[in-house]
């Protein structure tokens, strides 16, 4: 007997309880593995359909985002299908599992139930592994190789090869931190294909044929790609190995703790590895809604940054002499209170890279210890406009939330923020001031992704046509740099414009880079046209924390839940769970307006949270750094310590739990891999406020979890008033004059750089780009240099000498340079940023 | 049936210059072109269908079904790429046809391309062929410069071209897909089925890979209709086809005769067995197709009833061993063929060739272990439909084929050399260096061409 239940009546969908059935979707295809019966959608292949019932067939050539290649053929299983009269026939051989999609009706019988297919896969591997080494117990995968692991499960206890192995000389460098042993290679060509398919850098390739076949490089074209790292990860046997992890450690011996990445806002899932104290390596986690199965080599491998010789491990203060020496925590915590006591105003810095937590208490201790609206996590050039756009279009959203709805966003009707997904799905995807590839990889993986599977056309408003682009299949829409905000306004005006304009009208993205800040009016203007078009926004800031930290109101027009300070009610809400009378009103001065105060003495005291000066884009910033009592709570010695008065040592990301938020506003949660001494900034914070008498109850994840948690979300208004004090004058209109050597300077940070937090890791800097200025063929020709000359290009702080790469498409009149390379440092070597007026000349200038 | 040879392709190949377009021209060529161009592409089409034809590369497949499978017209371009890789052990058909007679695989080509809609037609020759190539390319300039080939074929503004490419000499790009990879510029490996070439083929376009002599036998099909053509062969083998027996017959050579003629025919037709000599085995389609013995003299040379009798049709290339010839000796040499050919994309392929080329090499020198004979059925076994293309599968083939009929000769291989038990001087026809030195007598192995 059944009992019909009514969809409405709450109770279960199905007729019957005890054996409920996942509901058959209607174009779902029914099939049987091993007896048991499964439906799929239609175009599964058969190895995913048996993962559903949790049956594995064994592969190694097989990877569920990687298109099929059949190569291996250790998924062999029996298949029969029905045929016209629906009379069920064996197919005469064996069938590789993961290439053949499943049919309705079909019939499959894996190891599991046939004998045929149990002795082919014993078949196969006995092949594969009579040409292996079997030099596992020196093998860096032995332990968690797939290989090993299926030899022991679907291969011969014994081998019965007793002839001669094919042998190579082992390792080949593929790049300078990718290892290659060709012996091990099973040649499933996972790596090859990833590299073409995924990451579209197809710099590695089968070559050869045979038994000789292998995985070759062009000798002048090494494995360079951002994302070579995956090949070591996808490898199924230990042929790539990474530099920096060879021949150190054995898998039983790591320990694993789940963890995010902190080197960018992409927010890839991760896995830490450690012994006995010591990060070894860092995996890609998977997370099917934010980096798949991928991360970048950034990502991957820099991780020592933490454990160089300049780490700071205890407190110090500096004495009367002028040195830093070392003290206890008391004494430290003491000076640093005595000094803020004594100060008129105090303004805190807080850098891009802290945690969420750490955002969070940096801003509470502003206002409620120092009693001023002066913090601003942007230690990069910003801008004033800036702080309006993520009032009104970032903050409060996150996947599923829509900015508040008072607040005046007219950002479409979509639900909540943009996200990976919808990147894959959309139309029509428009970059401003953004390079996915060096500014958030995985971003442009999945952009890349989008164009390959789905045909997304990708748009971007630049003045240079890059690699990383042409990959994405995307379409330059040429805007000078500073000049973005008239090519948005006027996008019609050309054909590539008109393109885009159109696409983005049905069911367009527009993402935007944190540079385009300094682009006057160009932010506006994306969110006009993304608005007027119904399409949707985001912006994408590069590094780990700064989203995290626009939410936990280190940001000083905006309190936490993105509540505007000059809200009588928001300050009320704050007020009321951070339990104090009341919090400051006064207008907030952002990263260059404190940085100003603090040249003028306005601000007499600074908190600094591991902020570079080099950063911030500003002249003053040294000087404002030297002219305040300072109090830095850092990693490594740095340039703010070597003036601080106190140095707080705080833990690094492995030492800490937190969270950030990655660019979607996703929460990205990371464990403590490491235990350790070292506190997280919340907790020093904590202390220091303790010491001037506040009880900040920042003292740990679950305290500031459950304030933000009694904060909700913020119901009123977004917009920010801005202070016109402190109001600059937008950019007049710049014009350069190529006959006197005048050029408009485009430059953004490339992935690998000269960032701190790439330090210690030699293999990976091997592969970093080189450093090129760029300049259109037309350009270069006025300046009479080809390809590989030195050019000198100077600001009004200095000049930097590099090699000309000439790169056509790219807008005439303007120069690339790296923000941020060995060789080059735009901020603070040439005293420049995008936009700006520098003059290039032909040769190394002295 | 009928026991005489049918010379078509090959009627006029001992003319002085039979390669010419004049002598072609004398012999009724191009007037199938004329014909054909008179019909719709789609009756030219049915025409080829209707006589059953079926792919003279190896396979078999019925050649106007192919033709018909093809995707639908959709503006875009159609491809007829020629199969002219040729570069099994033992085949030698399409070689010798293309230097004496390449007219008629041009005049084929435009026939089938006028059926398919293809615009742009290529030949993908083997690398070696220095000559064939150039005798293609003259073929096809002559051809153009007649108006048989280019912007207005016949007077009617259609379009044909042909493009002559030298391969790199793989064995594997004859296998179709891999073909058009070599075709594309890239590796010569198989592709990934689906999509198949008549959906998405060269350039990711509609095409057809036909084997040379399936296109050269098209003219013929359409000057004297299908039914002259299925009057030829079997029911399900119609026509004609090259024969070419190689090896220890008294006179070696071509032999166009009808499908279904039988080995013991043709050996006579060649004159028979080397004098004093008996048959003791042959491949009745190249080193591929499992071998045969004096047993199987009186099958059919037709596509089914090989395969009834064990074995596969194939190129028709008849290698004849008599009882001088160590067994094991020859399949040791096919190994190695096999072993050097293999593309390497797949597991079976790759790494059994380099496995049973050892082991086969151990009991040629009469070093064999005793499960060394089970270790290589075995080993066949696990290859055997296996493996992605069918060329894993052929190197199976004479391992399997030669141990199911002279497994006494691979157990002498555990002790005794193959050479001393089969003096390779025996199997040659001219003298060879100092009784006793295996060395120059290694060099000439069993194989023989006359
Ligand atoms: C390893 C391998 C080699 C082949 N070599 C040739 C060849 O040289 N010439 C040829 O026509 N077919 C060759 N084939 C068969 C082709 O794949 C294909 O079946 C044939 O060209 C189709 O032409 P047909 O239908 O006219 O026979 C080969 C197949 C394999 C697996
Ligand atoms: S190096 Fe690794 S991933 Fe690449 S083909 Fe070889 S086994 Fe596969
Ligand atoms: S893409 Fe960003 S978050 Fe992901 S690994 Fe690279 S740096 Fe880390
Ligand atoms: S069977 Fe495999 S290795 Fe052999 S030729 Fe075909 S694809 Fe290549
Ligand atoms: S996993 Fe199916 S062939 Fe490799």
């Amino acid at each position: 007997m059944t009992v019909t239940n009514s969809p409405t009546s709450g109770g279960n969908a199905v007729d019957k309880g005890g054996d409920a059935q996942i509901p058959v979707r209607p174009d779902d295809v029914t099939l049987t593995i091993d007896g048991v019966e499964v439906s799929v959608p239609k175009g599964t292949l058969v190895i995913r359909a048996a993962e559903t019932v949790g049956i594995e067939i064994p592969r190694f050539c097989d990877h569920p985002l990687l298109d099929p290649v059949g190569a291996c053929r250790q998924c062999l299983v029996e298949v029969a299908t029905p045929d016209r009269d629906g009379n069920v026939r064996s197919m005469p051989k064996p069938q590789a599992s993961c290439t053949m999609a499943v049919s309705s009706g079909m019939v499959v019988k894996t190891q599991n139930t046939s004998a045929v297919a149990d002795k082919a896969q014993h078949g196969q591997m006995e092949f594969l592994l009579i040409n292996h080494p079997l030099d596992c117990p020196v093998c860096d995968k032995g332990g968690e190789c797939p290989l090993q692991n299926q030899a022991m499960s679907n291969g011969r206890a014994v081998s019965r090869f007793d002839d001669v192995k094919r042998t190579y000389p082992k390792p080949i460098n593929i790049s300078s931190q990718v290892l290659l042993d060709r012996d091990r290679c099973i040649l499933c060509a996972r790596c090859t294909r990833f590299s073409d398919q995924i990451a579209g850098d197809p710099f590695i390739a089968l070559v050869e044929r045979g038994a000789l076949q292998q995985i070759g490089i062009y000798e002048e074209k090494p494995f360079e790609s951002y994302f070579s790292g995956n090949t070591v990860q996808i490898c199924p046997v230990g042929a790539l190995t990474g530099a920096a992890y060879r021949f150190r450690s054995r898998p039983f011996d790591l320990v694993s703790t789940p963890s995010v990445c902190e080197h960018c806002a992409s927010g890839c899932s991760m896995r830490t590895d450690h012994r006995r104290g010591l990060v070894l390596r860092r995996m890609a986690g998977l997370d099917n809604d934010v980096n798949e199965e991928w991360n970048c080599d950034k990502g991957r491998w820099a991780f020592t940054y933490a454990t160089q010789p300049d780490r700071i491990e205890l407190p110090m203060v500096r004495g009367t002499d002028g040195q830093l020496k070392v003290v206890g925590w008391p004494e430290a915590l003491a000076a640093a209170a005595a000094g803020l006591s004594r100060s008129s105003a105090a303004g805190v810095l807080v850098g891009g890279r802290v945690s969420t937590e750490d955002a969070y208490a940096y801003g509470k201790f502003a206002r409620v210890v120092l009693g001023t609206n002066d913090i601003d996590f942007r230690a990069r050039p910003h801008s004033l406009e800036e702080v309006e756009f993520l009032a009104k279009h970032v903050v409060a959203t996150a996947p599923g939330v829509q900015s508040g709805s008072a607040g005046g966003s007219e950002v479409g009707a979509a639900p909540g923020s943009v996200t990976y997904a919808d990147l894959e799905a959309a139309k029509t995807v428009l970059l401003v001031g953004f390079e996915p590839e060096d500014e958030s990889p995985i971003v442009f993986l999945r952009l890349r992704k989008a164009f390959r599977q789905n045909k997304t056309a990708v748009f971007a408003i630049g003045s240079v046509p890059t690699w990383g682009l042409k990959k994405m299949g995307g379409t330059l829409i040429p805007a000078l740099p500073g000049h973005e905000a008239d090519v948005l306004v006027d996008l019609t005006s050309t054909e590539v414009g008109r393109a885009a304009d159109a696409g983005l009208g049905e069911g367009g993205i527009v993402l935007v880079g944190e540079r385009l800040a300094t682009s006057a009016g160009a932010l506006s203007a994306a969110a006009d046209l993304a608005a007027t078009k119904g399409a949707r926004l985001a912006w994408v800031p590069r590094r780990a924390g700064e989203r995290g930290a626009l939410e936990a109101g280190a940001l000083g027009s905006l309190l936490p839940g993105g509540r505007p300070v000059s809200d009588r009610v928001a300050r009320g809400e704050v007020a009321g769970v951070w339990e104090v009378a009341r919090l400051p009103d006064t207008p907030a001065r952002d990263t260059a307006g404190i940085i100003e105060a603090a040249v003028t003495g306005e601000i007499d005291a600074l908190v600094v949270g591991g902020v570079d000066p080099a950063d911030i884009g500003s002249a003053h910033a040294l000087d404002a750094l030297e002219r305040a009592f300072v109090i830095s709570f850092e990693l490594r010695e740095s340039a703010v310590t070597a003036v601080a008065d106190v140095v707080l040592p705080v833990a690094a990301q492995a030492e800490k739990l937190g969270s950030y938020l990655n660019w979607e506003g996703r929460v990205r949660n990371f464990e403590q891999a490491l235990t350790s001494n070292a506190v997280s900034d919340y907790r020093a914070i904590d202390m220091l406020a303790n010491e001037m008498g506040f009880f900040l109850e920042t003292r740990t994840q679950r305290e500031i979890h459950a304030q933000l948690e009694a904060l909700r979300a913020w119901e009123g208004r977004h917009d920010v008033v801005l202070d016109t004090a402190t109001l600059r004058a937008a950019k007049a209109a710049v014009v350069t004059d190529a006959s006197r050597g005048e050029y408009l300077l485009e430059t953004w940070s490339t992935l690998l750089d000269a960032g701190r937090m790439q330090d210690g890791e030699p293999f990976l800097a091997g592969t970093a780009p080189r450093a090129v200025a760029r300049l259109s063929p037309a350009s270069a020709a006025v300046l009479q240099v080809a390809d590989g000359d030195l050019v000198t290009v100077s600001g009004p702080l200095g000049r930097v000498a590099l090699p000309v790469a000439v790169t056509k498409g790219m807008l005439d009149g303007v120069v690339w340079l790296p923000t941020n390379a060995k060789e080059c440092a735009v901020r603070a070597g040439l005293g420049s940023d995008a936009g700006h007026v520098v003059t290039v000349s032909k040769g190394a200038l002295v | 049936m009928t026991d005489t040879l049918t010379p078509i392709l090959t009627k006029f190949w001992d003319e002085p210059q039979s390669w010419t377009l004049e002598t072609y021209e004398r012999y009724d060529g191009y007037k199938a072109l004329r014909k054909a161009l008179e019909m719709e592409p789609s009756a030219v089409l049915g025409a080829v269908k209707e006589s059953n034809i079926r792919g003279r590369g190896g396979a078999g497949f019925p050649t106007g079904m192919k033709w018909s499978f093809m995707s639908p017209p959709d503006g875009g371009p159609r491809y007829l790429v020629v199969n002219a890789d040729e570069s099994e052990p033992g085949t030698c058909k399409d070689t010798p046809l293309m230097m004496a007679n390449p007219h008629s695989l041009i005049e084929g080509v435009a026939i089938s391309s006028y059926a398919i809609g293809c615009e742009h037609a290529f030949i993908y020759l083997r690398g070696e062929l220095v000559h064939v190539y150039r005798r293609l390319l003259d073929a096809v300039d002559e051809a153009r410069a007649a108006g048989y080939l280019g912007d207005d074929v016949g007077g009617q503004g259609l379009k044909i071209e042909i493009t002559v490419h030298a391969g790199a000499g793989a064995y594997i790009c004859g296998e179709e897909t891999a073909l058009l990879d070599s075709l594309e510029g890239r590796r010569g490996q198989p592709r990934l089925k689906p999509p198949f070439p008549g959906a998405a083929g060269l350039y990711a376009r509609p095409t057809s890979v036909n084997n040379v002599e399936s296109i050269a036998s098209v003219p013929g099909i359409i000057l004297e209709g299908p039914d002259w053509f299925k009057g030829m062969g079997t029911e399900k083998s119609t026509g004609f086809g090259i024969f070419s027996l190689s090896g220890h017959v008294a006179n070696p050579g071509q032999f166009e005769a009808p499908l279904g003629i039988t080995m013991r025919e043709l050996v006579d037709l060649a004159g028979g067995m080397r004098q004093g000599h008996q048959m003791k085995f042959w491949t009745p389609g190249g080193s591929s197709t499992p071998i045969f013995t004096d047993e199987h003299l009186d099958v059919p040379l037709d596509f089914d009833a090989v395969v009834a009798a064990g074995s596969m049709l194939g190129t028709r290339a008849l290698q004849v061993f008599d009882e001088t010839v160590s067994v094991v000796r020859a399949v040791a040499r096919w190994t190695d063929f096999y072993a050097h050919e293999t593309c390497g994309k797949c597991t079976p392929c790759r790494e059994g060739t380099w496995w049973m080329r050892q082991i086969m090499e151990r009991l040629e020198n009469g070093e064999g272990s005793q499960d060394d004979i089970d270790k290589l059925l075995d080993i066949c076994d696990n290859i055997l439909g296996r493996s992605f293309c069918a060329l894993g599968d052929a190197a199976t083939s004479p391992i399997t084929s030669a141990i199911q009929y002279f497994r006494e000769e691979f157990e002498a291989g555990m002790h005794t050399p193959a050479h001393v038990l089969f003096p390779p001087e025996k199997s040659v026809l001219f003298d060879v260096a100092p009784a006793g030195s295996k060395d120059s007598a290694g060099l000439s192995s069993g194989m023989v061409t006359a």
